[in-house]
C-alpha cells in the first residue's frame, strides 16, 4: 500500500497555530501532505507512579495499534514526560522502518531547566524531535553529520545544536524508501 | 569497510531488552538479545559480539556468573553489568571479573552513548594496535625484496599497477624467488594495508586442515575442537588472504573455493550461519597452472576467477646481474642481527656465486650468505666459506629440471629418503621439497 500522508496526532493541549506551523514543517521536509488530527487516551494507564512518569513503550504500542494505519506515517504528539525502563527519560521514540513514532514537549521547554521561557525555541526543538521520529519511521538511523535533524540528541542544547533539515545522505537515503 | 559493531543484550525483563534494541537500533549497531545466561552463552557459541551489556539480577545464572564464563572463552570480551540494585561490593566484584563498566538502571541517554562510545573507543584501538604491529613485521619483510633487473623492475611495476586494484592475483616463480615476498609488498601498498595479510600455506596441510584453517571451525565440529575459531577468511575481513601453493589443494577444496570467492561468504566448519568477509586474494604457485587446467587438475573456473593478473617472478639463475646487490643486502642484514660490523665479499667468491644456478633461487643465496657470516672470519667471506663444490656447471645437453631431479634423488638417497635431512642438505624447506617430490614423481626405488 503506497504512502497517502503523515498524520501528527496531538494527546492532550496543544495550540492549533503551534501544531500548524510542525506540520507545514514536517510537509516541506518530507514532501508528503502532513494532516493533523486530535486523539484522546487515558494517559493513567500508562503512568508509573515509582518513576511519576509515562511509559514510553507503551504509549508507542497504544498509538500504533489504535491510531495508525499501513498508508501513512503516524507521530503521537504529547506533553507529559516519557520514559523507557532503561534510561531515565526520552523525547521521542519510533518504530524503526515502522510506521508511529510519539514525541513530548515536555523536556522540550527552556523553563524545565530553569532558563527563561523561549516559545519560539520551544517550537523549533519539538519539530525538530518529530521530523526526527519520522525519519526512523523511514528506516533513517541516527546520523553523525553535526547539523543534520537525524543526529542523536540526548539534552535539549544537542537538538538546538542541529538544524531542523535531512543532511543530503539521509535525504538520498529516504529518496531510495 | 567500516565495521559495524555488534550488541548482545541480556537482561531477564523483556521490556528492558526492547528498549535497548530500539535505541541501539536507531544507533546503527547490530542488536540482539537473550533473555537468560544460560540463553546469551549458547549465542555466542556460535556468534561473537563486540559489546556484551547484561543484567546482574537474573534468574538461574546471574550476570557474575556468566562474565566469569564469557572471559574465561574470550578473555577480550567488552562486558557491561548493569544492575538495578546498585551496591558497591558487586560493583567491584563485576570489574574485578573482568568487566568493563558498571552502570545502575536506569541510567540518563547520555550515559549510555557515552558507555557505547568507550567500548566502542577501545575496541579500535585494540584492532588497531594489533594491526599496526603486524604492519611493522610486514613492512620489514618487504625490505627484503631486491633488485635492478630489467626482469625485477618489470615485477616491482607490476607490483606497483595492481595494488591499487581489487583484483585477484596468481604469483608464479620457481621455489624461493620471492613469491610471498611479492604478495607482502602488494598488500602493503594497498588500500588495505592497515588490515591484516592472512597467509596460508596449502601444500603443508591436509585437507580437512585446510577446510578449518580456512573457514574456521564451531565448537566440537571435530575431535579436539574445543572452542570456536576463526577462519582465515574471516581474519583477513577488509585486508588480504595470502594463499600459497594454491596448486596443491584437493578438487573438493577448488569447489569451495570457487564458492567462497564468488559470494565472499562461507560457513564455518560444524557451523550452520553464514559469515561473510571482505578480502582480497592474492595466490602463488610454482607451477603451470594453465597446463593443470588442461590435464583437468585444476578447476578452468576457479583458475580465471584467480588469474586476473599474473606476476611470474624470474629465478635468479636468468637475473644473476642482481647478485651482487642481493649479496650486498644479506651481508647487512645478517651483520645487522648478528651485531657485528659488515663484512665484505672477495671478487673470486661473488663471481663464483654469480656462476652458480641456484636450484632454491634467492632463499638459496641466502642460505649461503648467512652460512657464510656465520663459519667466516668476521672480515671477508672467501671461496672456502661457501658451500659451492657442489656446483653443476651444465655441459651436457640435459634441462634443468633433469639436473634437478637427479641431484634431488641423489641426495635423498644419501639421507635414506630423510625428508628433514635431505631437506637441510639441499638447503630448502620440506614443503619445497615436498613438492619437488611430487613434481618429478621421485619414489625410493628410483
Amino acid at each position: 500500500m503506497s504512502l497517502q500522508n503523515i498524520t501528527l496526532i496531538s494527546f492532550g493541549y496543544f495550540e492549533r497555530d503551534f501544531l500548524k506551523y510542525v506540520a507545514e514543517s514536517v510537509e516541506h521536509e518530507f514532501r508528503i501532505s502532513t494532516i493533523i488530527k486530535e486523539g484522546h487516551i487515558d494517559l493513567s494507564e500508562f503512568y508509573d507512579p515509582g518513576r511519576r512518569q509515562y511509559n514510553g513503550n507503551y504509549l508507542l504500542k497504544e498509538v500504533d495499534h489504535k491510531f495508525s494505519s499501513d498508508s501513512t506515517k503516524t507521530i503521537g504528539l504529547f506533553s507529559v514526560d516519557l520514559f523507557i525502563p532503561i534510561l531515565t527519560y526520552i523525547f521521542g521514540q519510533a518504530f524503526l522502518d515502522g510506521r508511529t513514532g510519539i514525541a513530548s514537549l515536555y523536556r522540550l521547554s527552556n523553563e524545565r531547566y530553569g532558563m527563561k521561557v523561549d516559545n519560539t525555541g520551544l517550537l523549533d526543538r519539538f519539530r525538530k524531535e518529530v521530523i526526527h521520529e519520522l525519519g526512523h519511521t523511514f528506516g533513517l538511523l541516527h546520523c553523525h553529520i553535526q547539523t543534520c535533524v537525524m543526529r542523536s540528541s540526548t539534552y535539549v542544547e544537542d537538538i538546538d545544536q542541529k538544524s531542523h533539515n535531512l543532511c543530503a545522505n539521509c535525504r538520498t537515503a529516504l529518496n531510495m524508501v | 569497510m567500516a565495521k559495524k559493531i555488534s550488541i548482545l543484550i541480556v537482561d531477564d525483563e523483556e521490556s528492558v531488552r526492547d528498549s535497548l534494541y530500539s535505541w541501539f537500533k536507531e544507533d546503527g549497531y547490530q542488536v540482539e538479545c537473550a533473555e537468560n545466561a544460560k540463553k546469551a552463552l549458547l549465542i555466542l557459541e556460535s556468534s561473537s559480539f563486540d559489546i556484551i551489556l547484561a543484567d546482574i539480577k537474573m534468574p538461574g545464572m546471574d550476570g557474575l556468573e556468566m562474565l566469569r564464563r564469557i572471559k574465561a572463552l574470550k578473555n577480550d570480551s567488552i562486558i557491561i553489568v548493569m544492575t538495578a540494585f546498585a551496591t558497591v561490593d558487586t560493583a567491584v566484584q563485576a570489574l574485578k571479573d573482568g568487566a568493563f563498566d558498571y552502570v545502575t538502571k536506569p541510567f540518563d541517554p547520555d550515559d549510555l552513548s557515552h558507555l557505547i562510545r568507550n567500548a566502542t573507543k577501545q575496541i579500535s584501538l585494540t584492532e588497531e594496535n594489533e594491526v599496526l604491529k603486524k604492519k611493522v613485521v610486514s613492512l620489514e619483510d618487504v625490505e627484503d625484496l631486491v633488485g635492478n633487473s630489467e626482469e625485477m623492475k618489470k615485477v616491482f611495476k607490476d607490483i606497483e599497477s595492481v595494488a591499487q586494484s581489487n583484483s585477484s592475483v596468481v604469483i608464479t616463480g620457481e621455489s624461493g624467488t620471492g613469491k610471498e615476498l611479492v604478495a607482502k609488498a602488494i598488500h602493503s601498498n594497498s588500500p588495505r594495508k592497515f588490515f591484516p595479510l592472512v597467509s596460508v600455506h596449502c601444500g603443508a596441510l591436509s585437507e580437512s586442515l585446510l577446510e578449518s584453517e580456512l573457514f574456521g571451525h564451531e565448537k566440537g565440529a571435530f575431535t579436539g575442537a574445543m572452542y570456536n575459531r576463526k577462519g582465515r577468511f574471516e581474519m583477513a575481513d577488509s585486508g588480504t588472504i595470502f594463499l600459497d601453493e594454491i596448486s596443491t589443494i584437493s578438487t573438493k577444496m577448488q569447489i569451495d573455493l570457487l564458492r567462497v570467492l564468488e559470494t565472499k561468504s562461507f560457513v564455518r566448519v560444524g557451523g550452520n550461519k553464514e559469515i561473510t568477509s571482505d578480502f582480497r586474494v592474492i595466490c602463488a604457485t610454482n607451477r603451470d597452472l594453465k597446463s593443470m587446467v588442461e590435464k583437468g587438475t585444476f578447476r578452468e573456473d576457479l583458475f580465471y576467477r584467480l588469474n586476473v593478473v599474473n606476476i611470474h617472478i624470474p629465478p635468479l639463475r636468468d637475473r644473476i646481474e642482481d647478485i651482487p646487490l642481493l649479496v650486498e643486502y644479506f651481508i647487512k642484514k645478517y651483520c645487522t642481527s648478528m651485531n657485528m660490523p659488515p663484512v665484505t665479499i672477495d671478487t673470486a667468491a661473488l663471481k663464483r656465486l654469480e656462476e652458480f644456478q641456484y636450484p632454491g633461487n634467492v632463499r638459496e643465496l641466502e642460505n649461503m650468505i648467512e652460512r657464510a657470516i656465520v663459519i667466516g672470519n668476521g672480515k671477508k667471506i672467501t671461496m672456502k666459506d661457501l658451500p659451492l663444490q657442489r656446483t653443476i656447471v651444465s655441459t651436457s645437453i640435459e634441462s634443468l629440471d633433469d639436473l634437478e631431479k637427479k641431484h634431488i634423488l641423489h641426495i635423498l638417497n644419501k639421507y635414506n629418503w630423510n625428508i628433514s635431512h635431505a631437506a637441510n642438505a639441499l638447503k630448502v624447506d620440506r614443503v619445497t621439497l615436498y613438492n619437488k617430490i611430487k613434481k618429478y614423481d621421485l619414489k625410493p626405488a628410483d
